[in-house]
């Protein structure tokens, strides 16, 4: 029993500690090696060559706080179509022809090299003749191309020589300066730093506007920061790394808690053996070294299968975003567990030196009379209180050994403590998609297989098929905005979406044209807030009027009145329809009866998202928190066992007057029973607390504030139940040893002195 | 035919110590028949016992150490089954008694002195000797008054509030005594009673035993003290390796 006791929770606190560990140092370490390995760009700046000349933008590698340079590189924004497959033999097109992309900027490198952004080819060849192109690899949403895949932009024909991979993803392709100058359309200049500061994105936004006070007005177009692409490279793995530390402390404490009960117990009970190997020969060493083994041997087993488990646990974590480096570091699998083994020995340290310096002559005379006296005023207390004797001589019992007692309360209020932070946490993350699942409204979601089928002709299918009850349109488009490098993705809503709004964190849901609502993202990387203006497409001002929750493009996207884009040169969107059915309308069926109808047009039933990552967290969460029980409730169990073990003849006394094996299990469950009602009105408040510091640092860590019905998850009737958390796991450890009281022969237990 | 402990304690003004209700002195309250208890390892600790004994009695089982007495006395208190054989006690078949019954058996009808006493160290005199009667969930006021009944009787009342182990082996048998006779059991069972005390408290709890079976307690002694056996006793038996010897 005390074996595995301190197997189990050194095993929690290894796999936790593993875990933490491991993200800590892998969240960083892929995207920190490629940056450094590549002498990143902390800023790229993109610059209208017809505000600035590209002498004006060079001297910027001169501005206070830039130690190295590159560029300035010509530059051209193009809108890039696919049109002709591969050659016979080639690779399969990794997009059907004829689909416009996202605009594009393209930028002139005549070589991959240089003082900054060293670009690596993962595929195919660096671009060095006319109409060739390198695209970045590994970029999100998708590669749309295979190596020798066309597609046409700037009035010309295009072809995918190569992928490269820029760590700060400077640039979404390259070619030959000679090639972008070729091109029709805007023409600029990139220029890319390296700061002597640039830890925060206030560091780096103070060198944007150092290179922005450099050059003439309104010359500097976009400056993107390393810190962006950095944010997102840590994502899954910031997403989950508050919640594994908080497990991992917790594992940690509950470790030397539970050990540090176990072996003093050890000593406690075997107090008389100490005796007898004394008088036997032993000396204080050996005795010592006894019974650190005794938890070192259990503890080295638990710590070892927790380094397994503890990588195991990190590739579903790790896998998705660091594609083939799944794997924690070696040194973690070492350093970790050899840690927790230095817990376990300095914990184990004190009841075995107390062991060590027992006079055996006390040792044996000890052994033989336990010692009495404490807890004797709560026994007489407690005795006035009109409960069964049983009950009153249990509620006295953790009063006869205090610090045990302590021990084995912070150890229920820990596991308490997990199971509030561990409800509490898929509470929250269950909320948090279900808010998230508000951004696709509707029972049936009609999508447009191509773009640029008109809404209105949509619209009208979706009219025309009975059981429609409303409606509303959304298009998703690529737009530029102002003080945002790249495009934007923008949700155009058409219709009535009153009934459908996203979550929303601040402010209100868009009332018309000229308003608009965007996540937490796009306000963090903008620098704006709710109430101030936003250009889209180059001329339409939007007033941002709320912050929605949605993570999709990290945040970045913006969401309007499809009214508010009109006058734009738009590129042709994919439009989805929502529709809520009239009651009594089988979503199923409808899609079935609308897809018959509609060949280019696909009616899915709208069955709510359940996203990986949610699963994922649930996953570790509730194993975790199981543990973190169990090995609470194992805590208790072993207390449970050698506090009866000490009290076996005292109760042998009470069976031989009369004790019914009924008042004997509830004279056991009492002895722990207060202490779990308290430890677990203790670790409630602890865990609502540790959820209410956890929660907002992994919304921080998704790039988003949390809606309020996510983070007050803590109703009073979840609470009540919580609260009695703490009594049920003191109660389940008591059941086992409490039976085995009941059952334990009196005339035995009589003899057992 | 009965008569009422309260009668008789009437006539010898002193308060009720017994049990409520007294049998016959010529009805078996103790029938042991054909009674064996082998050890784990198969050895005999009583072998075929025959043993009859009738209310009112105070039987001394004599004998050496391993001769089976102590195994006849936790067989009579439902604290041990017999291996064979049949242990009835005041028309109780004791030796079918489940955990349950068996707890309530000694509750009502058992009294148990122990030679190291067994009190809690860590309740009073007085909840020390309520416990049994706390366990059978007697009304708590009605139990405080037998307890101190018993305490005044035995000459302990002053010791009340005091924790058994500032008392002298003879307070604490009486303690243990006073405990034993809380429920009014109609069978006290003693092993060796003045195993553990000094002369002068031996000769004490001598003369409270004999007392109480002079009022009507029927007494079972286990013991290896020979005066005690012939101060107590009404009939003395010796076991020598689990059979009756004489």
């Amino acid at each position: 029993m005390k074996r595995l006791v301190i197997a189990l929770t050194t095993l929690l606190a290894v796999t936790a500690s593993v875990l933490a560990a491991g993200l800590l140092v892998e969240a960083r370490g892929p995207f920190d090696r490629a940056f450094a390995r590549q002498h990143g760009a902390h800023l790229a700046a993109g610059f209208d060559a017809g505000k600035a000349t590209a002498d004006q933008v060079a001297a910027t590698a001169r501005v206070t706080g830039v130690t190295a340079a590159a560029g300035p590189f010509p530059t051209v924004s193009v809108r890039p179509r696919t049109v002709v497959p591969p050659p016979p033999g080639g690779p399969a097109p990794a997009a059907p022809p004829g689909i416009e992309l996202p605009p594009v900027t393209i930028v002139g490198r005549a070589d991959p090299g240089g003082d900054v952004d060293r670009l690596e080819l993962t595929g195919g060849r660096w671009a060095t003749g006319p109409g060739e192109v390198v695209w970045l690899a590994g970029t999100v949403p998708f590669v749309p191309f295979e190596v020798g895949g066309q597609f046409t932009a700037g009035g010309t024909t295009l072809t995918v020589v190569g992928f490269a991979r820029s760590a700060g993803q400077s640039a979404q392709a390259w070619a030959t300066p000679a090639t972008v100058a070729a091109l029709s359309g805007p023409h600029g200049f990139q220029m890319l730093y390296r700061l002597a500061s640039a830890g925060t994105d206030a560091d780096v936004n103070a060198a944007r506007k150092a290179v922005e006070a450099a050059v003439p007005p309104e010359a500097l177009t976009s400056g993107a920061s390393y810190l962006a692409v950095q944010r997102v490279a840590e994502r899954m793995a910031a997403l989950f790394l508050p919640f594994v530390v908080a497990f991992g402390v917790l594992g940690l404490v509950m470790s030397v808690l539970v050990i540090g009960i176990v072996v003093s117990g050890a000593v406690g009970s075997e107090t008389r053996r100490i005796g007898i190997l004394k008088a036997l020969g032993h000396t204080p060493a050996q005795v010592a070294r006894r019974y650190l083994a005794q938890a070192l041997v259990p503890a080295a087993a638990g710590a070892a299968a927790g380094a397994v488990l503890g990588n195991l646990a990190a590739v579903p974590v790790l896998t998705d975003e660091f594609s083939g480096g799944a794997a924690l570091e070696p040194w973690i699998s070492v350093v970790v567990p050899l840690g927790a083994l230095a817990v376990v020995a300095a914990t184990a340290l004190a009841p075995a030196l107390r062991a060590a310096r027992l006079r055996t002559v006390e040792a044996l005379a000890v052994g033989r009379t336990p010692a009495v006296g404490r807890g004797r005023a709560a026994r007489r207390l407690l005795g006035r209180l009109p409960l069964p004797r049983p009950v009153t001589l249990g509620l006295a019992n953790p009063f006869t050994r205090p610090g045990r007692s302590a021990t084995i309360a912070a150890a229920v209020a820990l596991g308490a403590l997990g199971v509030t932070f561990g409800v509490g946490l898929a509470l929250s993350v269950g909320g948090i998609q279900t808010a998230l699942n508000r951004r696709d409204a509707g029972d049936v979601v009609v999508i447009a297989e191509r773009p640029g089928d008109p809404a209105a002709t949509v619209e009208a299918a979706v009219r025309a098929q009975p059981g429609t009850a409303r409606y509303f349109t959304t298009t998703r488009l690529e737009l530029p905005v102002a003080g945002l490098a790249g495009p934007v993705q923008t949700v155009a809503f058409d219709g009535d979406a009153s009934w459908a709004t996203y979550e929303i964190l601040d402010g209100r849901w868009f009332a018309g044209p000229g308003e608009a609502v965007v996540p937490t993202g796009f306000l963090t990387a903008a620098g704006l807030r709710v109430g101030d203006d936003v250009v889209v497409g180059g001329t339409a001002r939007l007033r941002i009027v709320g912050e929605v929750l949605d993570l999709r493009s990290d945040g970045i996207r913006l969401i309007t009145d499809g009214r508010s884009l009109a006058g734009l040169d738009l590129v042709e969107g994919f439009s989805e329809v929502h529709v809520e059915l009239a009651a009594g309308t089988a979503p199923q069926a409808w899609a079935d009866a609308f897809n018959a109808g509609h060949a280019l047009l696909h009616a899915e039933v709208n069955t709510g998202e359940l996203s990986g990552t949610v699963v994922a967290l649930d996953t570790m969460a509730g194993t975790l928190t199981l543990l973190l029980v169990a090995v609470a409730g194992l805590g208790v169990l072993n207390t449970v066992v050698l506090d009866t073990r000490e009290r076996v003849h005292e109760l042998g006394v009470c069976k031989a007057l009369g004790m019914a094996p009924r008042q004997t299990v509830a004279l056991v469950l009492t002895s722990v029973a207060g202490i779990g009602l308290v430890a677990g009105l203790a670790g409630v408040p602890a865990g609502i607390a540790l959820h209410g510091a956890v929660l907002p640092a992994m919304g921080r860590a998704a790039g988003t504030r949390l809606p309020a019905s996510a983070l007050d998850v803590y109703g009073p009737a979840l609470v009540a139940a919580l609260a009695t958390g703490g009594l049920l796991i003191a109660l389940a450890g008591a059941l086992l040893p409490a039976g085995w009281a009941a059952r334990t022969t009196t005339a035995r237990a009589l003899r057992t002195e | 035919m009965t008569q009422t402990a309260t009668a008789a304690d009437a006539r010898r003004g002193v308060p009720s110590i017994r049990s409520v209700t007294m049998t016959a002195v010529d009805r078996a309250l103790i029938e042991c028949a054909g009674v064996t208890k082998r050890y784990d390892n198969g050895t005999p600790a009583l072998a075929g016992l025959d043993l009859r004994v009738r209310a009112g009695e105070a039987l001394a089982v004599l004998g050496p150490s391993g001769s089976g007495k102590s195994t006849l006395l936790n067989l009579v208190a439902g604290l041990d089954r017999p291996s064979a054989g049949t242990v009835t006690v005041d028309g109780v078949r004791v030796d079918r008694l489940g955990e349950a019954a068996s707890a309530r058996y000694r509750r009502e009808r058992i009294g148990m002195i122990f030679q190291f006493f067994n009190l809690l160290d860590d309740l009073t005199v007085l909840d020390n000797v309520l416990l049994p009667a706390q366990l059978a969930r007697t009304p708590r006021a009605e139990a405080r008054t037998r307890a101190l009944e018993l305490l005044r009787y035995l000459g302990i009342e002053r010791f009340r509030e005091t924790y058994p182990g500032r008392l002298s082996g003879g307070e604490r048998q009486r303690v243990a005594v006073a405990r034993a006779l809380m429920n009014r059991p109609p069978l006290l069972l003693a092993d060796e009673p003045t195993g553990a005390l000094d002369t002068a408290s031996g000769h004490d709890v001598r003369k409270l035993l004999t007392e109480l079976n002079r009022d009507g307690q029927t007494l079972v002694l286990v013991t290896h003290d020979l005066a005690l056996a012939e101060a107590c006793a009404t009939r003395t038996i010796e076991l020598v390796d689990g059979e009756v010897a004489r």
